[in-house]
């Protein structure tokens, strides 16, 4: 694949493990191993077996027809706010749980920022019977009280982490941390395409189901597996890696891909990695990233918990580079409303995150007979109080 | 040859270097602390200098870096600082943090800064081999800067192998795969290790770091290698009042005088 990962883990200027000794021998192992397994039958039919009836795939390719009014171009929605636990988070949790059974790892560990991973991750360990720690920034624990419940619910031990900026990051780095102190038992599911190689390629191949689908759905109801446009929200970006990936040897498809513009890109409370960021290393990859001058990781800001992450994935950051997808953003008000939009015209809560994407056809100027897929990458329910407070019902 | 390796071809046992974070309790006691620990007999020193994240740091290093950042410390403040390094301290002196402030900094005005103000090498935690090798080798040899490589527990013979090979001034060997400040148990499978590390004979001397905070950590410590390193040990003694003037005090415990 042109846009691919070369030997070393790189696309293009980033990627690569920066990781320290310590968990050298855990990436080293991942790296050989995980190939091996994903390629394997027994591995592929357990994972399509569960992707079918655990977490109801294939996601519909629904047509909204009110939106496509409304915009003047054939709209189509990818559902994967009707998977299992919510949201696309899923897939790559499945996906990496039926590898760490495989590595015979007795302890999984994650970070989460919204809980949406959290939750994913916890509902897989539930599935197979594994240990489950969830590390949660305390600041967001606070935040979205109803996921730590949820995690609770279903076995995990969610961890405060109580470093830094109180975080995603933080609890990123303190998951990183506990899987230096237990290399052995532990496998760490990263729940964005982020983090040393191979992981941003691992996440982005469990998702990557998404366009595959997508491809097929598109074929039987268009005449067309190719879109004009494809749009996705982004924070680390795996929803929108899943959404693009097998259209990214299509150069014709136009990808767009949303970044969290918070208050505005300018206001000092944005979350638009690829505007305000440089070129730097975090949490073992090379990417662009949101920092002082010093080098030192800025906290970003967005009203979508899921989105507010300083950096964005290393594959990303090629494409941006290379121009193959347009990286844009759009502000906490202008999700809200086009939140509020789908629940109006196609009876559809979207979480605030996929409401993103959803934001910039506002933006676009489209021909007629163009087609257009955004990825619904979650479900709202989850940020019904934030909706609530700000539209006052 | 620089300072580092002037040290290892004249002193062989009972080494002790110490890590302090730059810029904690207070901004401006960087060479007050270096030449106090000079005094107190400290045949070397690691400098580090701060991040936001640092992911192989234990509580206590993590929370004296958030410390100096708050006080106002970066890459630029530690440079202006050590000014005066050479006037003041003549034991090797060691840079160690994190690869973004450096990425930052610029790798190129990063290591002749370094080496302009009389620094000796550089650790660097999350700066792996492959990366080093193609991106970084140069630039350090161009300004006679020692790059120090960690080897844990878990690394294999044949990668140690190549450390030594990329080494040329000392391999740092981290009592346990842990994050920094956790209690250094010294089981048999530590002891088979250290013996492991030693029946390799490697080039380059070894110093043993990660929880060494006593004489007892220490002493056992230097029956395997060339020295050992006291980290959060140090960074603990900091937080107390007075810690310049019991500086003396501290290194004693660790290794009496003579």
């Amino acid at each position: 694949m042109k846009y691919g990962v070369d030997e070393h883990g790189y696309y293009g200027d980033f990627g690569g493990a920066y990781i320290p000794e310590m968990l050298y021998p855990n990436i080293e192992a991942l790296r050989a191993q995980y190939l091996k397994v994903l390629n394997d039958d027994d591995f592929k039919a357990e994972f399509d077996q569960l992707l079918k009836d655990y977490v109801g795939r294939p996601s519909p390719l629904y047509h909204a027809k009110r939106y496509s009014e409304k915009y003047g171009a054939n709209i189509f929605f990818k559902r994967e706010d009707l998977n299992h636990t919510g949201s696309h988070k899923i897939n790559n949790a499945i996906g990496q749980i039926l590898l760490a059974e495989r590595l015979g790892k007795k302890r999984i560990i994650a970070e989460t920022g919204a809980g949406q991973h959290g939750v994913a991750t916890a509902t897989v360990c539930a599935l197979k019977g594994l240990e489950c720690v969830v590390y949660m920034g305390e600041i967001d624990m606070a935040r979205q009280a109803p996921n730590v419940a949820r995690m609770k619910m279903l076995g995990a031990t969610v961890v405060p982490a109580t470093s830094g900026s109180k975080t995603l990051k933080d609890a990123t780095n303190e998951a990183l941390r506990d899987w230096i102190g237990n290399p052995e038992d532990t496998h760490y599911i990263i729940g964005s395409a982020v983090g040393p190689y191979p992981y941003p390629e691992m996440v982005a191949k469990f998702q990557s189901i998404i366009s595959f689908e997508a491809k097929k759905q598109l074929l039987e109801q268009t005449g067309s597996e190719l879109p004009q446009y494809v749009l996705a929200c982004v924070g680390g970006g795996s929803n929108a890696i899943g959404m693009f990936y097998n259209f990214l040897d299509d150069e014709s498809v136009k990808l767009i891909a949303v970044e969290a513009a918070g208050k505005g890109v300018e206001t000092g409370h944005s979350a638009a990695t690829t505007s305000l960021g440089k070129e730097g290393v975090l949490h073992g990859t090379r990417t662009i990233l949101m920092q002082t001058e010093d080098g030192q990781v800025v906290e970003p800001y967005s009203i979508s918990a899921g989105l507010d992450y300083p950096g964005i994935g290393p594959q990303h950051a090629h494409l941006f580079k290379v121009n193959r997808a347009e990286y844009v953003s759009a502000t906490d008000d202008e999700a809200l409303n086009a939140g509020l939009l789908a629940c109006q015209l196609e009876g559809i809560i979207p979480a605030i995150e996929s409401a993103h994407a959803l934001a910039h056809l506002e933006k676009m100027a489209f021909k007629p007979g163009d087609n257009v897929v955004i990825c619904l990458s979650g479900r709202g329910d989850k940020d019904l109080d934030t909706y609530i407070k700000h539209f006052g019902y | 040859m620089n300072r580092l390796q002037n040290l290892f071809a004249n002193k062989k046992s009972n080494l002790l270097s110490i890590y302090f974070t730059a810029g904690y309790p207070e901004l401006n006691t960087t060479l007050d602390i270096a030449e106090a620990l000079e005094q107190a007999g400290a045949d070397f020193l690691e400098i580090g200098f701060p991040y936001s994240d640092p992911v192989a740091d234990g509580p206590t290093i993590q929370q004296s870096s958030e410390k100096a950042l708050e006080n106002g410390m970066t890459l630029n403040v530690l440079f202006e600082q050590l000014q005066q390094l050479r006037e003041r301290v003549n034991i090797p002196v060691l840079l160690m943090g994190y690869i973004n402030p450096i990425v930052q900094y610029g790798i190129e005005r990063f290591c002749k800064k370094a080496a302009e103000v009389g620094v000796d090498g550089v650790i660097v935690p999350d700066l792996p081999i492959y990366e080093y090798e193609k991106l970084y080798a140069d630039t350090f040899k161009q300004n006679n800067l020692s790059n120090i490589f960690l080897v844990t527990p878990n690394t294999s013979e044949e990668r140690i192998r190549k450390i030594d090979g990329l080494s040329n001034s000392f391999i740092y060997l981290l009592s346990s795969s842990s994050i920094t400040g956790s209690t250094l148990n010294v089981s048999t499978s530590i002891e088979d290790y250290y013996k492991r590390i030693k029946g390799m004979e490697l080039n380059n001397p070894t110093i043993i770091g990660f929880g060494i905070s006593n004489n007892a950590s220490y002493t056992k410590a230097c029956e395997y290698a060339n020295g050992a390193i006291v980290g959060s040990a140090f960074v603990k003694h900091l937080a107390m009042d007075d810690y310049l003037k019991n500086i003396p005090e501290f290194i004693n415990n660790i290794r009496p005088r003579s």
